[in-house]
């Protein structure tokens, strides 16, 4: 129990440190210093303390968007088995009660962008949900992939060793599960070949987009939210991929702290190496995320 | 040796989908030229240890397919400057799918048929390449594309070929990669003539005649 807790504390308080990590490695690697490391819990702190501007426009879906988001994505962490064994909660088929639990962060947060009635909140929302229907796809094909291997319908029993017995995955179906899963990373939480956090033309931003109408402690808990899941989904390629038959709690939490600052680090190397897709690509790298998802599923069946 | 087999028959089937999801002819190139180190290594890492038979196959392969075909189809797109296949017939999205439905049906497929040797992959991934060749070879309308695609279904022939590779002498063998590299060669020079004569590697407009 003690361990489960302290590996969901350690998660949701390094969150904010993943896409600092990323940032200042896309901007060490193209030649610039970058933004601090804890940039992130800067901003955090700096918005906690601003007051909340509303449009009158806006009803009260708009104030709702950003608790619900922060509240799904903190409960959905809940689910995953992150001190590598089981998840605070579990019951099966709850990789299910994950996935929806996200999505229906997602569409508060669409709807809080269409309450605004800006038209440029509207387009990223419609590109939100349209590429998030993709990623779906890929996260329930490598979903399947782990539950076929494994017999179990839970997300405990699919990561974590809840029966005792070592993942019967073979190597490779595992490798393409976890290279989709980093693909869908790169959508889901708006990073580059998808979208490009960096960017200040409202007509090509998808999530930061959604966003803009949103100040003060409501903006900081959205970015919050991002951050987490962010580590969530950097937190389940850590799992699948780190070998941990009988590893004492402080060395799992130092492998986890490590997994994870590396997966920032891995983006922020993807977003120094390539550029943004045209939108109209973005779907092709989904299902190319999701085919690799898919494979996995082959090997496993044959 | 087997896992090392099996990594590297992933990898060709990665590079399959690559080819079907890129536009860039230069980067299709690229994705054909790595699947053939793959097979070249791919011949040695099943072979187990480091037979002469094995060794030379290997050189041979990696010599042809990631080295002079590439280099002379690199040269075949500078001539006719061409960067990228603009109108396929069947669009990315879903020829990628098409490929994925030949994944689904060769894995099927193969896991009916005899085994012959090899690890279990060899068969089915030898499937799927050849089909996926195939997809492309239908297709694309620029006929480097399509010779890119007849690339590909060869090297599936070639992966069949693994399952048999103690027993077909090497002389054979030989002769394949021979009688690819004459017949890129030829279609090369080819698509030279047809963009010189055309202005366009289109195959679409080879249906038209024209007097010179």
């Amino acid at each position: 129990m003690l361990s489960r807790l302290l590996s969901i504390a350690l998660v949701l308080v390094l969150a904010p440190l993943l896409p600092g990590v990323a940032t200042r490695t896309r901007g060490l690697l193209t030649g610039r210093r970058g933004s601090p490391v804890h940039q992130l819990y800067l901003d955090l702190w700096k918005l906690m303390r601003r007051g909340i501007v509303y449009s009158a426009t806006t009803t009260f879906i708009f104030r709702l968007a950003p608790v619900v988001v922060a509240a799904t994505v903190v409960v959905a962490a809940l689910l995953l088995p992150l001190d590598g064994h089981a998840g605070l909660l579990r019951f099966s088929g709850d990789v299910l009660a994950f996935a929806y639990l996200l999505a229906l962060g997602r569409f508060l947060l669409v709807l809080g962008a269409v309450d605004t009635g800006s038209s440029f909140e509207g387009m990223g929302a419609s590109r939100e949900v349209a590429f998030a229907s993709l990623v779906e796809l890929g996260f329930f094909f490598a979903v399947a992939t782990l539950g076929v291997a494994t017999r179990e319908l839970s997300l405990s029993g699919m990561l974590g060793l809840g029966s005792g017995e070592p993942m019967p995955l073979a190597g490779p179906s595992l490798a393409m599960v976890a290279a989709g899963l980093f693909a869908l990373l790169l959508a889901e939480c708006a990073r580059v070949p998808v979208d490009d956090p960096a960017t200040h033309l409202e007509l090509t931003m998808i999530h930061e987009v959604m966003i803009l109408d949103h100040s003060g402690p409501d903006l900081a808990l959205l970015l919050y939210a991002g951050a987490v899941k962010f580590a969530l989904f950097g937190a389940l390629v850590v799992i699948l991929i780190v070998p941990r038959s009988g590893v004492p709690l402080v060395l799992w939490l130092a492998i986890l702290t490590i997994g994870l600052l590396g997966v920032g680090v891995a983006v922020g190397m993807v977003e120094s190496a390539t550029a943004r897709l045209r939108l109209s690509r973005v779907p092709l790298y989904l299902a190319g995320a999701a085919a690799l998802a898919g494979f996995g599923l082959v090997l496993v069946v044959s | 040796m087997r896992s090392i087999a099996e990594i590297l028959l992933l990898l060709v089937v990665l590079m399959d989908f690559a080819v079907l999801g890129t536009s860039r002819l230069s980067a299709c190139i690229r994705a054909v030229a790595v699947q053939g180190v793959l097979l070249g290594s791919l011949s040695l890492a099943l072979e187990g240890g480091l037979s002469l038979h094995a060794g030379v196959l290997a050189a041979g392969t990696i010599g042809v397919k990631a080295i002079l075909l590439p280099w002379f189809l690199r040269w075949a797109i500078r001539e006719a400057s061409v960067r990228r296949e603009v109108e396929p017939l069947v669009g990315y999205m879903a020829s990628f799918l098409l490929g994925a439905a030949a994944l689904v049906v060769s894995f099927a497929v193969a896991a009916r048929l005899p085994s012959t040797g090899g690890t279990g992959l060899l068969v089915p991934v030898a499937l799927v390449t050849v089909m996926i060749g195939l997809i492309v070879l239908i297709t694309r309308t620029k006929a480097l594309s399509q010779v890119l695609g007849y690339l590909m279904l060869e090297n599936g022939i070639y992966l069949f070929g693994l399952t048999q590779a103690r027993r077909v002498p090497f002389l054979v063998e030989a002769g394949v990669l021979l009688d690819v590299f004459v017949g890129v060669f030829v279609m090369g020079i080819v698509v030279f003539h047809i963009n010189r004569e055309f202005d366009s590697i289109s195959a679409l407009k080879l249906t038209e005649l024209k007097e010179s």
